[in-house]
């Protein structure tokens, strides 16, 4: 089966428009809810009759709520590997989901429901993993979408729910809201100025935690950082994220200060940096994801400081998305070899700056 | 306490160390410890995943009125200290002992403060067969003058209706 991704409403990646609180700094805030459906054993001890039987009693009550009533269910177990990543690349599943991971191969019964804001993954390590998934800073609109995801489908699937424990999980360091949520964060000021090591043992001394673009064991790349809450028992869903708001805030205001010394100090060597990562973006002829990664950092640093303008932040939003590798050999229309991928990265990057930043400058 | 191993800097950990039965106690300060290879909390990096792994390795003892299965899923206690993974639902009261102190350790508190959840309510029609059902009971017991279960399916017919 191929996916065909005009169907999924907003190709599910309404996220990137740059809208939001500080979207330069803050591309997305995620809430993710773990869930589990009454009387079947959690994924990884369940056989294959009784996940498929988890999508169809999921699928069948998505239909019934205003939330999904429109999702798109895809069937992540038939499809191709280029396709499960492309989800991947966007987002959607989980490395562990879309069966990337060598460690958990692809399940029979993984599927994605996706909504407009919303998503939910099935057969994940638990039965459900409801997301939403908002641009920009936006912890209170993520948690509604969420709670809102929650409380139909809850109504209409039994969870498994324990008076003590709270939401019961697979994995203990979910147990009780079931709850993470996150903010995808770019920091560049913070690791030029090297304060980022003393910010992240920070995050970690107040029950926060950090991550790479892609979640947990991913590695950090164009200065970007996955920030979450670390524990789910013991306090409320609200708590929580207004817990992770504050701080979240408060790293904000360290990386506008690390900008502002930056800028001070040594702001013309900055502004040869970012002038030469746009150049590199406009014209070079091959490119490594990492590289253009980096890139685009510099760039995206740089559209902040408004030392180049005419780029918006809806661009290079995209360009971080749809410069992945699956997302080229869709563009491509094959599979691309490594050096296929370098020469097709560029020519993408270059054609929708060309395009989208004619008069950048 | 002065650390047993360099006789000058104060100790802070206390190490019990069981050797086939044999029992020896030590007390070590922070830098003899970390060279003798015992982790402390302060040398240890903070790390989520890390920590949680530990709190699940420690869990040696089980405490004896806890089952070792659980009987829904045939999760063994052992099978989740490889996995870090539990079974099914029925697993936390299985192992609810010891999942309430893994739980605290990793959380910092084991009791549930977020939202609560009632599950799915029962449809409309659902409801209409309970009432009617719970009826027909009450009336026979009056017969029957059992009143003590006739009073309890009248409360619990006041809650549907």
């Amino acid at each position: 089966m191929m996916l065909d991704l005009t169907l999924l409403p907003d190709g599910g990646v309404g996220w990137l428009d740059g809208s939001g609180e500080s979207p330069d700094v803050v591309l997305s805030t995620r809430v993710r809810l773990a869930r589990n459906v009454e009387g079947f054993a959690f994924t990884t001890r369940s056989r294959d009759g009784e996940r498929l039987r988890v999508l169809a009693q999921v699928r069948e009550a998505a239909g019934l709520t205003q939330v999904l009533r429109d999702a798109v269910t895809v069937r992540v177990d038939e499809l191709v590997e280029t396709d499960r990543q492309l989800l991947h690349e966007r987002h959607l599943v989980s490395k562990e989901l879309a069966g990337l991971d060598a460690q958990h191969p692809l399940r029979p019964g993984a599927a994605v429901l996706v909504g407009r804001e919303v998503s939910v993954m099935v057969n994940e390590e638990d039965h459900l993993r409801l997301q939403s998934l908002v641009a920009g800073f936006a912890p209170e609109r993520a948690w509604d979408a969420a709670l809102a995801l929650d409380r139909e489908l809850g109504e209409r699937v039994p969870f498994s729910f324990d008076r003590e424990f709270g939401f019961l999980t697979a994995c203990p360091t979910n147990t009780g809201t079931g709850m993470r949520a996150s903010v995808l964060i770019h920091l560049p000021g913070l690791v030029l100025t090297k304060e980022i090591s003393k910010v992240l043992a920070g995050l970690q001394q107040m029950g926060l935690t950090y991550r790479g673009l892609y979640g947990e064991g991913s590695e950090v790349v164009g200065n970007f950082f996955q920030i979450s809450n670390q524990t789910t028992l013991g306090r409320s869903e609200e708590e929580l994220l207004d817990h992770l708001a504050r701080v979240v805030r408060h790293v904000v205001e360290r990386e506008a200060e690390a900008r502002r010394v930056l800028l001070r100090d040594a702001g013309y060597i900055i502004e040869d940096k970012v002038w030469r990562a746009f150049a590199t973006l406009r014209h070079a002829r091959m490119l490594s994801f990492d590289e253009a990664m980096n890139l685009l950092s510099g760039v995206r640093l740089a559209v902040g400081l408004k030392l180049i303008g005419g780029l918006s932040v809806y661009t290079l939003n995209k360009l971080l998305i749809f410069s992945q590798p699956a997302h080229l050999e869709r563009l491509e229309g094959r599979s691309l070899s490594e050096n296929e991928g370098l020469l097709a990265r560029a020519r993408y990057v270059r054609q929708v700056l060309a395009s989208e930043a004619p008069q950048a400058g | 306490m002065i650390c047993d191993q360099c006789k000058e800097r104060d100790a802070v950990v206390y190490l019990t160390k069981i050797v086939e039965s044999a029992v020896t106690q030590l007390h070590l300060c922070e830098k003899c410890a970390a060279e003798s290879g015992v982790e402390t909390t302060i040398a240890t990096p903070k790390h989520p995943l890390g920590d949680f792994l530990k709190a699940v390795q420690q869990q040696a003892l089980v405490p004896s009125s806890e089952a070792t299965r659980c009987a829904a899923c045939g999760m063994t206690l052992k099978d989740f200290r490889a996995t870090g993974r539990l079974g099914c639902a029925r697993c936390y009261g299985a192992f609810e002992v010891s999942l309430r102190e893994l739980l605290r350790r990793v959380h910092g508190n084991a009791h549930h403060a977020g939202r609560t959840y009632h599950g799915p309510q029962p449809a409309p029609w659902q409801r209409a067969n309970s009432v009617r059902e719970l009826r027909d009971r009450l009336k026979r017991a009056i017969e029957s003058e059992a009143f003590e279960e006739a009073a309890s399916l009248r409360d619990e017919l006041r809650g549907l209706e």
